[in-house]
């Protein structure tokens, strides 16, 4: 193989760990802020969700950057994926959409007036609700595999494909882990009875967690072919075990900060690690394809300068990226203060 | 529901409306975010305290504005792959570098440094408060950057080939690909917009105020004297500017997009002698001819060809098939040039009110301004309408077709989303921009509360009457921590 089609051949890689590590900062970041919304509706004094709010206010911003970043690093770095992906996808897309104008206008809004303050603490907690749902409906139904025609190197399914009982459970799945990013996130901003209503709800949705993780888990390699050789097949078997202890033990350790040790940071912490413990699962079960099982990320690839050119100025941006999002996050550490008002 | 409609057509409404209402924030915001930084260094600069009251009262209505503006962006970056998944797919390989720049260069500095921006001050100190505030500055620039040079490239493809098995666009030179040949017109042209936009409207809500004052027969707060004033000096010096730079921009879409220079024009028929300039007609189409038409002979041949007598080729010289749609391209462009000139007339009515000394005394002048706020708005979509209508029937101009650009959608579908995002958009805009106009509707005041302050919304800015401005002067004129 010459050497040019060598190095092209890794940047493809390169960008498919680039786009994962984007939609992965994503849903831990975006997660807990629109786990925070759903919590919302729980939540019903007034200085509490304002408390709750302002915890991200300062962040929310950034946070839903990286889900642009996952889009239009899709778009830049496997064009033809996206091109695949979104319109198979399309109803959970525009709800997502929709749903992330009423969550983000809430913040602002809500500030601005008395008696429309609780249309808009509704639209806070719809929004988060959905937005969160539809990204799980489409990541399950990404899973489940999209009809394509590949020679005409377009869309051939359903409006209605993505709809399955599957991708309805993984849209759960979703909301259920965001809002235990959520709750988690508040037990280390909140103290007094927020926090302590958090500390016991992280609980709950700790084991519903889990047991989410556990039913998708065992259905996704019933899904395809692909899936169960890639995890029960041979010594494969070992790794799937070991994923699956790790969560465990994650997750255990998770309960004992939250309860025994009574820790305000790690159970946050924790819970992140079972989230990146899952995305590599699911990066486990994809990979090479980036539309299950039909497209290999070298057929969706941009052509190598694409990748090239891009690749410089991720180079450079992302790690400088990472430390302004680091310093606006340790700018405003530490508990939110209830007397501060709008943040 | 649809069955009678066309998808494509759908989905082209869709991306108009999604775009112009989305394009309508950044307009505002990135000229609000320079106003914010200037105004944030005047006050760290001079201590004088109107310019901290101005930057509080600013950074409130551009904090509504700039979230607008996000959500409404998001929603771009999905459509182009929902709706146009084919145009997405094949100029993807091309325009996904730049856009993915946009995301890395701009979006992240100005989500980053917004937070420190709007509440940091006392936690960073000013030093790096003014740090943020540049930083978002300069992140909106980027974004216009990048995104008018994926525009430009679809209206000037450069630096590219054609692969003849996926018909996709190749990327030759990157170079060549972001400095298309109506790349640098198009960008200033559209920066300096967003600017004279900010400009009329922070001057129109001091105008506003300027003629509340003087009906109520109160003394003019030193804050709203001093936006009038900051307002009506860019619109003199950056309005002629503009027409400059819009007619340098006329020009080279001549030599690049002459069809789409003919539909502004109004221009059926070829003129081998000059040709004139039409202030008024009815573009027909299917007819091929403008009806009514009023125009000074030779005058077009002037401004395009700087000859009285330059010969120009008219949309006869275009198959039909490849002719933009004439009579929306025609008054777009109308719309646009009349709002430019009426903003250089306030410019300079400013100046002459300025000499004699009468710039806060001239009601009249007031009352323009106040009826020019939104005009770079309306200038600004009309602009944007006149540019790509006119680069129709193509997405990508010359090679590739918007009619074969579009997803492989049902009509049921599309028309479904359009829908949700019309009525989503004017119930969650409409009720923002309500927000926006109800904090201009109070003047700026004396240590005017900031952002973090309001817990109570308009209600508690309420209870304080602007009268307080005046205390300009007053001897407490210190700083408060914000």
């Amino acid at each position: 193989m010459p050497l040019a089609d060598g190095i092209s051949f890794d940047l493809t890689l390169v960008w498919a760990f680039l786009i994962a590590f984007a939609v992965l900062v994503y849903v831990i970041l975006d997660g807990f802020d629109l786990g925070l919304g759903m919590l919302f509706a729980s939540e019903r004094k007034r200085d509490d969700r304002d408390v709750m709010m302002n915890s991200v206010a300062p962040v929310w911003d950034g946070n839903e950057t990286w889900l642009v970043l996952g889009g239009g690093g899709l778009f830049a770095a496997f064009p033809l994926a996206y091109a695949l992906i979104l319109p198979a996808l399309y109803a959970p897309i525009i709800a997502m959409l929709l749903a992330l104008i009423f969550r983000g206008v809430a913040f602002e809004f809500r500030w601005r007036t008395e008696r429309w303050r609780r249309v808009w603490d509704i639209a806070f907690i719809g929004g988060s609700g959905v937005a969160s749902l539809s990204q799980g409906i489409a990541l399950g139904a990404l899973l489940q595999g999209i009809q394509i025609d590949k020679a005409a190197r377009t869309y051939s399914g359903g409006w209605w494909d993505w709809l399955t009982p599957f991708s309805l459970t993984v849209g759960v799945a979703v909301m259920v882990g965001y809002m235990l990013l959520g709750a988690t996130w508040l037990v280390m901003k909140t103290s007094g009875d927020l926090q302590e209503r958090m500390r016991k709800r992280a609980w709950t949705l700790g084991l519903a967690t889990v047991g989410f993780i556990g039913v998708v888990s065992l259905w996704t390699p019933f899904l395809q072919e692909g899936y169960y050789s890639r995890w029960f097949e041979g010594w494969n078997i070992a790794l799937a075990v070991l994923v699956g202890l790790a969560v465990i033990a994650l997750a255990a350790m998770m309960f004992r900060a939250l309860h025994i040790h009574r820790h305000d940071h790690w159970p946050f912490i924790l819970t992140l690690g079972i989230f990146a413990l899952c995305f590599v699962g699911l990066g486990v079960s994809m990979f090479p394809y980036v539309v299950p099982t039909e497209v290999t990320i070298y057929e969706a690839a941009a052509p190598y300068k694409a990748q090239l050119f891009m690749l410089v100025g991720a180079c450079v941006l992302i790690p400088v990226i990472l430390a302004y999002t680091a310093y606006a996050y340790w700018v405003f550490r530490g508990k939110v203060d209830p007397q501060a008002g709008y943040h | 529901m649809f069955d009678s409609f066309d998808a494509v057509l759908l989905a082209r409404i869709q991306f108009a409306f999604t775009v112009s209402f989305h394009f309508l924030f950044p307009a505002f915001t990135i000229g609000l975010a320079s106003y914010l930084a200037v105004l944030n260094g005047l006050w760290l600069w001079t201590k004088e305290h109107k310019y901290l009251d101005l930057f509080r009262y600013w950074t409130k209505i551009f904090a509504l504005a700039f979230a607008m503006g996000v959500v409404s962006g998001i929603v771009m970056s999905y459509q182009f792959g929902t709706n146009w998944s084919v145009f997405s797919d094949k100029a993807g390989p091309v325009i996904g570098a730049p856009m993915a720049y946009e995301v890395l260069s701009a979006f992240f500095l100005e989500a980053g440094f917004l937070g420190i921006m709007l509440f940091g001050r006392d936690k960073v100190g000013p030093g790096l408060h003014m740090f943020a505030c540049s930083a978002v500055a300069v992140g909106t620039f980027f974004s216009a950057f990048w995104i008018i040079s994926v525009n430009s490239w679809m209206q000037t493809p450069a630096g590219f080939s054609i692969d003849p098995e996926t018909g996709q666009f190749m990327p030759e030179n990157f170079l060549e690909i972001v400095f298309n040949p109506s790349f640098p017109y198009r960008l200033a042209h559209t920066v300096t917009a967003a600017y004279l936009t900010t400009a009329f409207i922070v001057g129109g809500v001091a105008a506003f105020h300027l003629l509340r004052y003087r009906r109520k027969a109160e003394p003019v707060g030193a804050a709203t004297k001093t936006m009038f004033s900051m307002a009506m000096w860019m619109a003199a010096i950056v309005a002629p500017v503009q027409i400059f730079l819009g007619d340098m921009h006329g020009l080279n879409t001549l030599e690049h997009q002459p069809a789409k220079v003919m539909a502004m024009e109004g221009h059926f028929e070829s003129h081998p002698d000059g040709a004139p300039l039409y202030l008024f007609g009815i573009p027909n189409q299917s007819e091929q001819r403008l009806d009514y038409a009023v125009g000074i002979p030779k005058l077009s041949s002037l401004i395009l060809k700087h000859d009285l007598d330059a010969p120009l080729d008219g949309l006869d010289t275009i198959p039909v098939a490849d002719q933009p749609p004439v009579g929306i391209v025609f008054w777009a462009f109308r719309i646009m040039v009349a709002l430019g000139f009426g903003m250089l007339g306030v410019g300079l009515w400013s100046l002459w009110a300025r000499w004699r000394g009468r710039l806060f005394d001239s009601p009249w002048l007031h009352r323009a301004a106040f009826a020019m706020a939104p005009s770079g708005l309306v200038a600004v979509l009309a602009g944007w309408v006149t540019t790509e209508v006119g680069r129709q029937p193509f997405t990508v101009y010359g090679l590739l077709r918007t009619s074969q650009s579009a997803a492989p959608l049902d009509a049921a579908a599309v028309g479904t989303s359009l829908i949700a995002f019309i009525v989503i958009y004017f119930a969650v805009f409409g009720a923002g921009t309500f927000y926006i106009l109800r904090l201009m509707n109070h003047a700026p005041m004396y240590d005017e509360p900031s952002l973090k302050d309001i817990t109570e919304g308009p209600v508690r800015a309420a209870g304080i009457s602007p009268a307080h401005e005046d205390r300009a002067h007053h001897p407490q004129d210190t700083q408060r921590g914000e």
